[in-house]
């Protein structure tokens, strides 16, 4: 059991693979022995409380802005970071976290301008890089390999 | 939501990137700094974005940055009697950077610099 605090951090909920991966992880961690955190926009965050009311996948569920604003004021903050992105707004988030935290950071990009969005990313992390946007399991199976090398 | 949406404020250019947010703001102000993610402006926003964020000064207005995830990146401008505090704190900032390096006998830094930061920008 690792006990590290891991970050997973949504932004705008518009591309659909989003929520059923932060899900995914999010179990998968937890079940690694991570302290998942799950911070979303109310949007995000509604749709992923609708899909797992009980919390079963996801045990901890807080408000982006929020997180962000405790990792500033030194209130909070995680060891490792994993960033949803489909668009700028979301790597611009993303670059925030890398920048207040001292979180590992890993840069999970998706959608139709997976390739495009990644090579705007300038701040230090791992990409996983997916040009999906319905079918979860391309960047699912990337994650899986991320997850493998984190643990080992 | 933060104290910015109840201001009054005005939209220069929205929905777009923050690379182009930033331009817009180093052509269109009258003094630019840079300062740090995370940093604080007004009553409780603290400023999305990638670094080096521009915030810029035109008179007694500050012009900003304002970032939602689900609408992009905004160039918002504030003028009012915290507008002059903020554009205040900035070049007080700038002043104490300077004076700090000329204090170490380096070479005063140039203007794109953090006026003000959090902590530090670049992580090791």
């Amino acid at each position: 059991m690792t006990n590290e605090k891991v970050l997973l951090m949504m932004g705008c909920p518009e591309v659909p693979i989003q929520t059923s991966i932060a899900l995914y992880l999010s179990h998968k961690l937890t079940n690694l022995g991570f302290d998942v955190t799950v911070a979303g926009t109310t949007a995000a965050s509604k749709l992923l409380k609708v899909s797992d009311s009980d919390g079963y996948y996801v045990k901890k569920l807080v408000d982006l802005d929020k997180t962000i604003v405790d990792i500033i004021e030194k209130r909070a903050d995680f060891d490792v970071c994993f960033a949803f992105m489909h668009n700028d707004a979301g790597m611009t988030y993303a670059a925030t976290m890398s920048s207040i935290s001292q979180a590992g950071m890993y840069s999970i990009v998706f959608g139709r301008n997976a390739e495009a969005l990644a090579e705007t990313i300038e701040f230090d992390c791992e990409k996983i890089v997916a040009q999906d946007v319905h079918n979860p399991v391309r960047l699912k199976n990337k994650l899986d390999k991320v997850t493998e090398a984190i643990i080992k | 939501m933060s104290c910015i949406e109840q201001m009054k404020y005005k939209i220069h250019l929205e929905r777009t990137s923050f690379k182009d947010a930033r331009e817009y703001i180093e052509k269109n102000s009258d003094e630019v700094y840079y300062v740090s993610p995370g940093y604080k402006i007004f009553k409780d926003y603290y400023i999305i974005g990638v670094p080096l964020i521009a915030v810029g000064a035109k008179n007694n207005t500050l012009i900003f940055t304002y970032t939602k995830p689900c609408y992009g990146s905004f160039v918002l401008s504030i003028e009012n009697e915290d507008s002059i505090k903020e554009i205040n704190r900035l070049r007080e900032s700038e002043k104490e950077k300077v004076t700090a390096s000329l204090k170490k006998d380096k070479t005063p830094e140039s203007s794109k610099k953090i006026a003000a930061s959090y902590q530090d920008m670049w992580k090791e």
